[in-house]
């Protein structure tokens, strides 16, 4: 009889190459390295100065997607900024000498690294995946353990393949329950992220399991994960089944044939043992959530959309006062109504085609108010693709909103796309700390049906409205 | 062991930069408009840089980084959960280009910890009393000194109490001889080829 093992530890345990011990770390291999260009050129630079090569070019896929412009000026993406352009370059030509597959710029399989990393096939159930990027917690959507690392870190995969690590400590998120109609994955998460705190994952791995994170589908699964950083967790995970299987067959690089049957066989023994236990346990009913958005400057400041912002008038000096300052918001004020100047809809979190289904499911026949800027921007150009083969962009454009090219876009705010400052945007990302979207931009995160809602009102509406 | 790469982290007596807030994340640190750099130093200028500067460019003068008594700090104090958010090493090149070499929070983001680390940036975590008991001391002292000694992994704040503070053997190490995490993979290349063969990679 075998010790019961969770997901994560099943995961961890058939990649590590050598053990730890008190006085050092584990060596863990890394199946697919993922690299683009803003956390990359400095680990290059560090290969180049101690004469090392990229070990396995054939685990290393690369894409261009944090400062890439997402408008097309007469069919030609054109990057306006200097340094930005010196850096998509400087990708290309470590790519080249290194061997390293790149889906740059003008590729219609690039996109944002997570994204194009699972509509690939390249993220498969049981990897160990790693990027210069802290979402990469998104691919344990598929029961990968996927991480984010460092640019000396990007230098020590490259270089070998392998990176130094402690064991993280496992915690279990069990969602019982249903999610109502109107309330999404990005809600689920955004009500986990307010009950732990975005600190409350530190050092552990979270496996997302119940009812209703089996109910949902794989773009609700990795929006979910996706976000796993923002509790500051080290990744999410969760078990691959039928849901995640279907969704990768016939994928670009998922194995084909007898060796699919034998891939599937293998991805079922992974899921988390009936006795094995956790080090942490949180439960939620997903019954009781409402679409949830953020009010504040971090992701664990989120409320029901039709709640109140929490907080007293008599104290200045807290990080919630900070906050509502930032925000130019009160104690006790309903965000209902709040006008909105800018929407956005994308990002790693929620540009996959379901999450622009969810958007032009409403948008559909209606208009973005006249007060309001609204921007879609696909998770890749495969998204891209796919979606305008539905006519979404076509109801995007009706409602008067801006259709554009593939990135990370506005949920970064690197390539140009930016919220003016003061001014308040709806947006479908993972981050509203100060700046983020812009200088002096006021971030509310939501899901994309509120992101909607709320382009139609002109201002911060419930989805459930329009339903 | 594999030979040093940086400066070996000597002992560190120091005032401090005070900014006493819970949850400082990486787009504060060094916002992400400053990211489309392809070199790791000179990043320091852009250190907090949407608290530092006034919307003209000029620096805050309520802001700590600005304060007299910052001038040549090398330790920065702050409060719970620090470093969340991005994985940016972009945040500790900046600290280190500015002059910090030790960070003193109640909690650290993990990616964050590690990452600075591999630069020279020592992060301390003590509890959440010594955390306010040294708040309160350095506003009504801002030059108040703090050492730090890492081989006794010792803290003495600067009303002279003390106190040890934990820290990974590996990184104390790497810390302490000047050397990187490179060296020792490099040197554990024969068993990960070994592993790559038995386990069909």
């Amino acid at each position: 009889m075998t010790v019961p093992r969770t997901l994560f530890e099943k995961v961890w345990n058939a990649h590590v190459v050598r053990e730890g011990t008190a006085d050092s770390p584990s060596v863990l291999y890394v199946d697919l390295h993922l690299v683009h260009e803003v956390t990359s050129p400095q680990a290059f630079t560090v290969l180049r100065e101690r004469g090392l090569r990229v070990r396995r070019p054939d685990r290393t896929v690369a894409t261009m997607d944090h400062s890439t412009p997402t408008l097309a000026v007469a069919g030609q993406l054109v990057v306006s900024d200097a340094a930005a352009g010196r850096q998509l370059e400087t990708l290309a030509v470590n790519c080249t000498e290194h061997r390293i597959p790149l889906y740059g710029m003008g590729d219609e399989r690039r996109g944002i690294v997570h994204v194009i990393g699972p509509e690939l096939g390249r993220t498969q159930p049981g990897m160990t995946i790693v990027c210069g990027d802290s979402h990469t917690s998104t691919h344990g959507a598929f029961g990968a353990l996927a991480f984010g690392i460092g640019t000396s870190e990007v230098g020590h995969v490259l270089a070998t393949q392998c990176l130094l690590q402690s064991r993280p400590k496992t915690m279990q998120v069990l969602v019982h329950g249903v999610l109502s109609p109107g309330v999404s994955a990005k809600d689920l998460i955004l009500a986990i992220i307010a009950q732990i705190g975005v600190g409350g994952g530190t050092g552990h791995v979270i496996e997302y399991r119940g009812e209703a994170v089996r109910a949902l589908d794989m773009e609700g699964r990795m929006t979910v994960c996706n976000m796993s950083i923002e509790a500051g967790a080290r990744a999410g995970m969760i078990a691959p089944d039928d849901v995640t299987f279907a969704w990768l067959k016939e994928r670009e690089y998922a194995p084909r044939g007898t060796t699919w049957e034998r891939a599937v066989a293998h991805w079922r023994t992974l899921a988390t043992d009936d006795d094995a236990t956790f080090d942490r346990t949180v439960t939620i009913d997903a019954s009781t959530l409402s679409p949830m958005i953020t009010w504040g400057t971090n992701p664990g400041m989120a409320i029901p959309i039709d709640g109140a912002i929490p907080g007293e008038t008599a104290s200045t000096d807290s990080a919630a006062d900070r906050a509502r300052a930032y925000m130019g918001l009160a104690p006790g004020q309903q965000l209902l109504g709040q006008p909105v100047d800018v929407v956005f809809v994308g990002s790693c979190t929620n540009g996959r085609l379901d999450d622009l289904r969810a958007a032009a499911s409403l948008l559909k026949g209606r208009r973005v108010a006249s007060t309001t800027r609204m921007l879609v921007v696909p998770g890749s150009q495969r998204v891209k693709r796919e979606a305008e083969r539905e006519g979404l962009h076509e109801i995007f454009r009706e409602a008067g909103a801006e259709w554009r090219e593939s990135g990370c876009s506005m949920c970064i705010a690197m390539n140009g796309d930016t919220v003016g400052a003061g001014q308040y945007s709806v947006s479908t990302s993972n981050r509203n700390f100060e700046g983020r979207q812009g200088k002096g931009a006021r971030t509310l995160l939501a899901s994309p049906l509120t992101a909607a809602a709320s382009a139609i009102a002109g201002a911060v509406a419930d989805p459930r409205s329009l339903l | 062991m594999n030979a040093p790469v940086s400066t070996p982290w000597k002992p560190l007596a120091s005032q401090a930069v005070l900014i006493p807030r819970d949850d400082i994340d990486t787009d504060q640190i060094i916002p992400a408009r400053f990211l489309t750099t392809t070199s790791r130093s000179g990043l320091g200028r852009h250190l907090f840089a949407d608290w530092r500067y006034d919307a003209a460019g000029a620096p805050r003068r309520d802001f700590a980084l600005n304060a007299v008594a910052s001038d040549g700090a090398e330790i920065l104090v702050a409060g719970r959960n620090f470093g969340c958010g991005s994985s940016r090493e972009h945040a500790p090149w900046a600290l280190s280009d500015w002059g910090i070499r030790a960070v003193v929070a109640s909690s650290f983001a993990d990616i964050f910890r590690s990452n600075a680390h591999k630069n020279g940036v020592l992060t301390i975590a003590v509890d959440d009393a010594a955390l306010a008991a040294l708040h309160a001391s350095l506003l009504s002292q801002p030059d108040g000194r703090i050492t730090v000694e890492l081989a006794k992994q010792v803290i003495t704040m600067p009303d002279g109490t003390s106190g040890w503070f934990s820290v990974d053997p590996f990184s104390k190490r790497c810390l302490l001889d000047g050397v990187d995490e490179l060296g020792a993979l490099l040197a554990d290349l024969p068993t990960i080829e070994a592993w790559e063969a038995a386990c069909d990679r």
